[in-house]
C-alpha cells in the first residue's frame, strides 16, 4: 500500500552529481555516533567538509508547549527527559528558577543534598561522556571501565530515590527525601577509589598515539567563535574562557566549598578532554566537603511556604488546614507571583537556563529552555568546514550533545 | 451546548480561581540600585530611546523599539562588554495586546551581570536578524520563527530548525492546541501513505492518553485477550479470565477464581 516516491526526504532538491566534484553526504539521524537524532548534511571535497548543516528537531516532543499546560510541579518528571544522562541538573535548575521566582529560601540540608546530587550527576554524565566518546573513537576497554563506574553512581542515586535515569529528584522548596543511612559511606568508598579510576583512564588515554591523534589540534573553537555561539561549560572553558556559574554566580553552597576551574587555551578536542577529567576530580573534591556539611544540619527538607509548597506530610496527616493546603496544592497547583525570571545553573554540559513568564496562574505563562547542547550543535555550522570524516565523529563526541536537550 | 472555548488562547486554563485573588507581583527594584546597570542603562539611554527599565530577580530588563535591536545589541557587546547572548526568544501575548514580546537574554563575564533586553512587535511585523553580532542568533532567530512565525530580516538561513519543513502552523502559539491541529493529525498518513489512504489508516491518535477498547489493532484488549484484529461488537461485557500456562508452572498451583472464596468479613 506504501506508495514508495511519496517518502521523499528533504534536500531532495540538492543535485547530489555536481560538476565541482563535490559530494553531499548525509550522515545520521540514525548513526551510532551521532549521540542520538543529529542529521549532519556534509558537503565533500574528496574526504574534506567544506560545508556542514546540522539537521535536528528528530526529538522534538514540545516540552516548552507541555510546560504552558502543566502545573509547575506537573512538569519536573517532563524536565528529566531532556538532559537525560544527567537528569538531576535539570530537575534542579526547573527548580531554582520557580523558587527565585516565588521568593524561596531552601533549607540547609536539602541544600546539602542537592549538591550531592548534582555533582552525582556531574560524574554520571561525564563518565558516560568518556566512556562514549571512547566508544567512537574506537577505545572500547574504557568504555567498559567507565561505564562499571557510573553504574556505582547510578546505584547510589537509585538508593536515594529509586530511579537511576530520570530521577525527578528534586522538588520546588527542597528534596523529596532524605538520604538513607547508607549513602555518605557507599558515597565515600565510590570516591576513595575514584582517582584511582580516573587515572587509570587517562593511563589508556593521554599518550594513546591514536588517541592523540584524533584529538589533537581537532575541532579548534577560538576564543571569539564560542563566545559568538553561545558555547558554554567545558566547550568554553576549553577555548580559554574561564566562566562557570558554580563560581561566579555562585547558587546553593557552592560559594562555602573550596573548588577550581579547569580551563585550556588550547581550544581543541584534547582540551576538552582533559577537561572532562578535571572536572571530576573537582566534583569528587566538592562532594568530600558536602557529605562534612550534612551532619550539622536540620533534619527540614522542604522549604515553608504554605502558600507554594504543601506541609510536611505529618502536618497534612494531623491538621485540617494543611490537608485543605495541600489539597489546593495538587488539584490547582500553587501560582506565583506575576514577573519573569531567568535563572542559569551550570549542567554538566554548560549553561543551562530557564526563562519563565508567569502571569500569576497555576501554568507557566511561558517557559524557554536554555539548553547547553541547542548550541553546542549549532557551532558544528562553523567548526566542522575544514576538518575530514573522520574527525567529524571526534568533534561530535567531544561536544557533548544530548539530542532530548537540544530539540526538548 | 459545547463548551465556550475562546478561539485566541486554547491553553490550558485553571479551573477555578477565587473571585478575590489578585495575583502578587514579583518585587521589581529600580536600576539606579545597581551602579553597574545604572551605568549601561546611562549608556544605552544615551544613544537608544528606552521605554522602561527595572531590576527583576537580579537582572537588568530593558524595553527598547524593536527597530533599536540591532543598535543596542550592538552596543551592549562592543562598549558594555556584554559578549554573549545567552538566549531569544518570544513570548505571544497576541490575545492580550496583539504583540508579540522578543527577549534578549545578555550575559557580560568581566562584569557578571545579566540583562535582558525585550521590545514588542506587532503580529506580522519582522525583526532585524542579530546574527550579524552573535552567531548564537542564527538558530534561536530560526526557532523563534518555527515556534511563533515571527519573521526576521537579513538571516543567512531562514528556515524552519525543529518542525519540518512543510510543516503548517506554529506551535507555540496561544491559538495553537496542544496535541496538534488537523493537519497535524493528517501529517504522516498525507505523507507516507498519499491523502487517498485516510479513509483507511485513519487520523493519526495525538492524545497519549486515549485508549479505544474496541480497537484490537492498536490496543492490547483491556480485560481479557482477544486475537489481533478481532471485532469485538461495542458494549461486551469485559470479562475477566486469569492467564496461565496450559501445563501449569512450576511449583505454582492454578488459581481458580470461581472455586475460590473472597475474605470480606475480617473477624471471620
Amino acid at each position: 500500500m506504501q506508495v514508495k516516491n511519496r517518502l521523499r526526504p528533504f534536500f531532495e532538491n540538492i543535485n547530489f552529481d555536481r560538476k565541482d566534484n563535490e559530494l553531499i553526504l548525509n550522515f545520521g539521524p540514525q548513526h551510532p555516533s551521532a549521540h542520538g537524532q543529529l542529521r549532519l548534511m556534509l558537503h565533500l571535497q574528496q574526504e574534506q567538509v567544506v560545508k556542514a548543516h546540522p539537521d535536528i528537531g528528530y526529538l522534538h516532543r514540545g516540552m516548552e508547549k507541555m510546560a504552558e499546560n502543566m502545573i509547575y510541579n506537573e512538569f519536573m518528571p517532563t524536565t528529566d527527559r531532556m538532559d537525560y544522562i544527567a537528569s538531576s541538573s535539570n530537575n534542579y535548575g526547573f527548580a531554582l528558577a520557580v523558587e527565585k521566582l516565588i521568593g524561596l529560601e531552601v533549607p540547609r540540608r536539602a541544600k546539602v543534598i542537592r549538591m550531592m546530587l548534582l555533582e552525582i550527576n556531574r560524574l554520571i554524565s561525564h563518565l558516560f561522556w568518556l566512556a562514549t566518546t571512547a566508544l567512537d573513537i574506537g577505545a572500547m576497554t574504557v568504555f567498559l571501565y567507565a561505564f562499571r563506574e557510573r553504574e556505582y553512581l547510578m546505584d547510589l542515586v537509585e538508593d536515594y530515590c529509586g530511579a537511576r535515569l530520570t530521577h525527578s529528584a528534586i522538588r520546588i522548596g527542597g528534596v523529596p527525601l532524605d538520604i538513607p543511612d547508607t549513602f555518605i559511606p557507599d558515597l565515600k568508598k565510590f570516591l576513595d577509589k575514584l582517582p584511582q579510576n580516573i587515572k587509570d583512564y587517562e593511563d589508556l588515554l593521554d599518550t594513546n598515539r591514536i588517541w592523540q591523534m584524533r584529538m589533537e589540534e581537532v575541532g579548534v573553537i577560538p576564543t571569539e567563535m564560542a563566545l559568538s555561539w553561545g558555547c558554554t561549560g567545558p566547550m568554553l572553558r576549553a577555548s580559554g574562557v574561564a566562566w562557570d556559574i558554580r563560581k561566579e554566580e555562585p547558587y546553593e553552597l557552592y560559594d562555602e566549598v573550596d573548588f577550581d576551574i579547569p580551563v585550556s587555551d588550547k581550544c581543541d578536542n584534547y582540551a576538552r578532554y582533559k577537561l572532562y577529567m578535571m572536572e571530576m576530580r573537582e566534583s569528587a573534591k566538592i562532594l568530600y566537603q558536602v557529605m562534612d556539611m550534612y551532619a550539622d544540619t536540620s533534619t527540614e527538607l522542604m522549604a515553608h511556604a504554605p502558600q507554594y509548597i504543601s506541609a510536611p506530610k505529618l502536618d497534612i496527616m494531623t491538621q485540617n488546614y494543611s490537608l485543605m493546603q495541600h489539597f489546593v496544592l495538587v488539584t490547582q497547583g500553587m501560582r506565583p507571583p506575576v514577573g519573569e525570571v531567568y535563572v542559569a545553573t551550570e549542567s554538566p554540559k554548560g549553561e543551562l537556563g530557564y526563562y519563565i513568564n508567569s502571569q500569576g496562574g497555576p501554568y507557566p505563562y511561558r517557559l524557554k529552555v536554555r539548553a547547553p547542547s541547542f548550541w553546542h550543535t549549532g557551532v558544528l555550522t562553523d567548526l566542522l568546514p575544514g576538518h575530514y570524516i573522520p574527525d567529524v565523529v571526534a568533534i561530535i563526541g567531544t561536544t557533548n550533545i544530548v539530542f532530548g536537550e537540544v530539540d526538548r | 451546548m459545547r463548551r465556550y472555548v475562546p478561539k485566541d488562547d486554547v491553553q490550558k486554563k485553571s479551573y477555578y480561581t477565587d473571585r478575590y485573588w489578585v495575583a502578587p507581583q514579583v518585587p521589581k527594584e529600580k536600576v539606579s540600585s545597581d551602579k553597574v546597570f545604572a551605568e549601561d542603562l546611562k549608556a544605552i539611554k544615551a544613544k537608544f530611546k528606552v521605554l522602561d527599565a527595572y531590576i527583576q530577580v537580579e537582572q537588568m530588563v530593558v524595553y527598547i523599539q524593536p527597530e533599536d535591536n540591532v543598535g543596542v545589541l550592538a552596543l551592549m557587546k562592543n562598549v558594555l562588554d556584554y559578549t554573549q547572548l545567552s538566549e531569544l526568544s518570544a513570548v505571544d501575548f497576541l490575545s492580550q495586546r496583539g504583540e508579540f514580546d522578543i527577549f534578549y537574554q545578555m550575559l557580560s563575564m568581566s562584569k557578571r551581570k545579566r540583562i535582558r533586553v525585550k521590545c514588542a512587535i506587532k503580529e506580522g511585523e519582522a525583526i532585524e536578524s542579530v546574527e550579524k553580532l552573535f552567531r548564537s542568533a542564527d538558530w534561536s532567530e530560526r526557532e523563534m520563527y518555527d515556534m511563533f512565525g515571527i519573521k526576521v530580516n537579513n538571516h543567512p538561513f531562514f528556515k524552519r530548525i525543529l518542525m519540518p519543513d512543510d510543516w503548517e502552523g506554529h506551535p507555540l502559539l496561544k491559538t495553537y492546541p496542544l496535541h496538534g491541529d488537523e493537519f497535524a493529525a493528517w501529517y504522516e498518513v498525507d505523507k507516507i501513505f498519499g491523502k487517498e489512504a485516510r479513509d483507511i489508516i485513519g487520523p493519526e491518535i495525538r492524545d497519549d492518553a486515549a485508549v479505544d477498547r474496541y480497537d484490537t489493532k492498536r490496543f492490547a484488549r483491556l480485560g481479557h485477550e482477544v486475537p489481533y484484529g478481532a471485532e469485538i461488537p461495542e458494549g461486551e461485557p469485559a470479562v475477566a479470565t486469569e492467564y496461565q500456562e496450559d501445563d501449569g508452572v512450576f511449583l505454582i498451583e492454578r488459581f481458580e477464581k470461581n472455586s475460590s472464596t473472597v475474605i470480606t468479613d475480617r473477624d471471620r
